[in-house]
């Protein structure tokens, strides 16, 4: 009886005692949702392009960070270094599309998966070899994110922002808003989506699959390249940063693979429902909960709504 | 006669050529040194019963399959082998069998991405959504309405592909094709699993665009009744082989044609 009340009663009456730790919370979980977001829009480009999961999401989060970092330390002026690292990411691209998608294309889904884990290592080891392994810190500075916080005095105590949380939330709502723009409105897009709904029809009208396939691996180096500048701010940059490629995956679950307006909300429910678990049922097991939680989340989803929230049922002839 | 007639003054010399094309799968020989050639303004057509090698031709001539030996000549140029790519940008435009159209996506968004050869704009000016993207959007979704008009499907211009009745998802198909400004048209059975009506309407629409747009085409059908109707010259295969080529009179009473249909020889 006490177990039940503590699970269903109580984390409730906390929320209603101190609605400004429930705001913050809220705010909290929002902001790590819009990294897991931008995360995760980075595996439904490439999946929706060329079908292809791209395990080396996470590491090219970090390579686009580290090269950032580096060429900086090497003297870089922060802008050009940026415009530089835009420019990695694309001969990134070009290169996975030669040495990966070209040699391997027709395989069967799970070879080209391997292959990304093959391109996860040599990027952790090129990475290593040129910029080394320890960790830096941001540049976050050069580049004029903002630092520091507001303080809103509201609901009877204060919730305090960062600002360059703020900048996170926006920078990712314009990136997401010119992509929908682009994916929707424009040639590009539609032949992007075209690829994503059949080859040969898209062969057919002229649409050349290799263009296509370096435009979204180099899509996703960008959006990896936010990401990696965002979630370097909030800690350092290092190879640890690897694992919340992890964390992609109870977001695509929640929003299906194939869709981008998904990737967002599931990002901000995996997002808020780590850190509301986090602060008001954690306690009940000691603590600790925030790093398997989104699993259990996209767990329970997953019984309900195996195609994601957002995703394309899978619908076959028997 | 005079329609026939004016018929014949219109066709040209030959823009499109196979000479003794062989296709082999593993051990399984798909075409066996085929040769025949299609002439401006042209309606030729391949027929053949099932398994004859039609589709598989289709696919040489838009690169889908490499033919092992033989060439295609196109408009004064020779291929070994095609590529989709190289077919589409030098006017080759296709429909297919099974209907392949982009499901997730409105008849307007289909046809649109027939016009990709034709838009020009970059990367950079479309991310940003420049005025110059924004024009060429509106000069090419003008070109598409035309299309739209012409083979009168006005009224679904906004509906996702998918939720289409089978012979209306033929003819977006065809006006994706069309929205390539094809000089030549290959169409794989455009009148497979259609209701007389249907068909009827999709004649029409295959001889007012050989006539509109004088577009070149190439096409598979299995209805006897249409392909001798529309077409201006046949070509034949069975089992691989080219076994007649002529116009569909000729064809019609010729005795190798007449048994491979009936089955006699086999």
């Amino acid at each position: 009886m006490h177990l039940l009340y503590s699970i269903f009663v109580d984390p409730f009456m906390q929320m209603g005692h101190a609605p400004d730790l429930l705001v913050q919370t809220l705010w909290d979980g929002l902001v790590s949702g819009v990294l897991y977001a931008l995360i995760a829009l980075g595996f439904v480009l490439i999946f929706k392009a060329s079908g292809v999961f791209n395990f080396a999401q996470g590491i090219m989060v970090v390579f686009a960070a580290l090269t950032l970092v580096g060429l900086n330390e090497h003297g870089v002026p922060a802008y050009v270094a940026l415009a530089l690292t835009v420019v990695v990411m694309l001969v990134l691209a070009v290169a996975v599309e030669r040495a990966i998608l070209r040699p391997l294309v027709n395989q069967p889904e799970i070879i080209l998966f391997m292959a990304t884990f093959g391109l996860t290592y040599v990027l952790i080891g090129l990475g290593e070899l040129i910029f080394g392994g320890d960790p830096k810190v941001m540049i976050s500075g050069e580049l004029g994110l903002p630092s520091g916080s507001y303080r809103i005095n509201m609901l009877g105590g204060y919730v305090q922002l960062q600002k360059i949380d703020i900048a996170a939330a926006i920078i990712a709502s314009l990136m997401v808003a010119g992509l929908g723009i682009v994916f929707n409105r424009t040639r590009i897009g539609r032949a992007l989506r075209a690829v994503a709904d059949s080859h040969r029809a898209a062969l057919s009208v002229g649409i050349s699959l290799e263009q296509i396939w370096v435009v979204v691996w180099f899509a996703a180096g960008v959006v990896a390249l936010a990401t990696g500048i965002m979630w370097g701010a909030r800690s350092n940059v290092s190879f640890a940063l690897e694992i919340i490629a992890l964390k992609a995956l109870p977001v695509l679950i929640l929003g299906g693979f194939t869709s981008i307006p998904g990737a967002i909300v599931g990002g901000l429910i995996i997002g808020v429902g780590e850190k509301m678990g986090e602060f008001y049922w954690g306690p009940l097991v000691g603590g600790g909960i925030e790093s398997w939680f989104a699993y259990v989340i996209a767990l329970v989803f997953l019984l309900f709504r195996p195609q994601g929230l957002f995703g394309e049922r899978i619908i076959e002839r028997l | 006669m005079t329609e026939t007639e004016a018929r014949a003054q219109r066709i040209g010399a030959p823009v499109l050529a196979v000479e003794e094309v062989s296709l082999t799968f593993g051990g399984v020989r798909a075409l066996t040194e085929v040769s025949f050639d299609v002439r401006e303004h042209e309606v030729r057509a391949i027929i053949g019963p099932n398994g004859a090698g039609k589709s598989s031709m289709l696919n040489v001539l838009n690169g889908f399959y490499q033919p092992q030996h033989g060439i295609i000549r196109f408009r004064g140029r020779e291929f070994r082998g095609m590529k989709p790519h190289v077919a589409a940008t030098m006017g080759i435009g296709r429909t297919f069998q099974n209907i392949a159209l982009f499901r997730g996506m409105t008849v307007l968004d289909n046809i649109m991405v027939g016009r990709n050869l034709k838009m020009r704009g970059n990367l950079l000016q479309e991310a940003f959504w420049l005025p110059a993207a924004r024009r060429e959007e509106i000069e090419h979704r003008r070109a598409v309405e035309e299309i739209i008009d012409f083979l009168e499907i006005q009224h679904i211009r906004r509906t996702p592909v998918g939720q289409l009745p089978y012979g209306l998802q033929k003819r977006v198909e065809l006006a994706r094709a069309l929205a390539m400004e094809p000089s030549v048209l290959l169409l794989d059975e455009p009148m497979a699993g259609m209701n007389l009506e249907e068909k009827q309407d999709m004649c029409r629409f295959v001889l007012d665009v050989n006539d509109h747009y004088g577009t070149t085409i190439v096409l598979i059908e299995h209805d006897m009744g249409v392909v001798m109707d529309i077409s201006d010259r046949v070509v034949v295969l069975d089992y691989g082989s080219k076994i007649a080529d002529g116009t569909p009179d000729q064809v019609r009473s010729d005795q190798a044609v007449i048994d491979a249909y009936l089955g006699v020889a086999h």
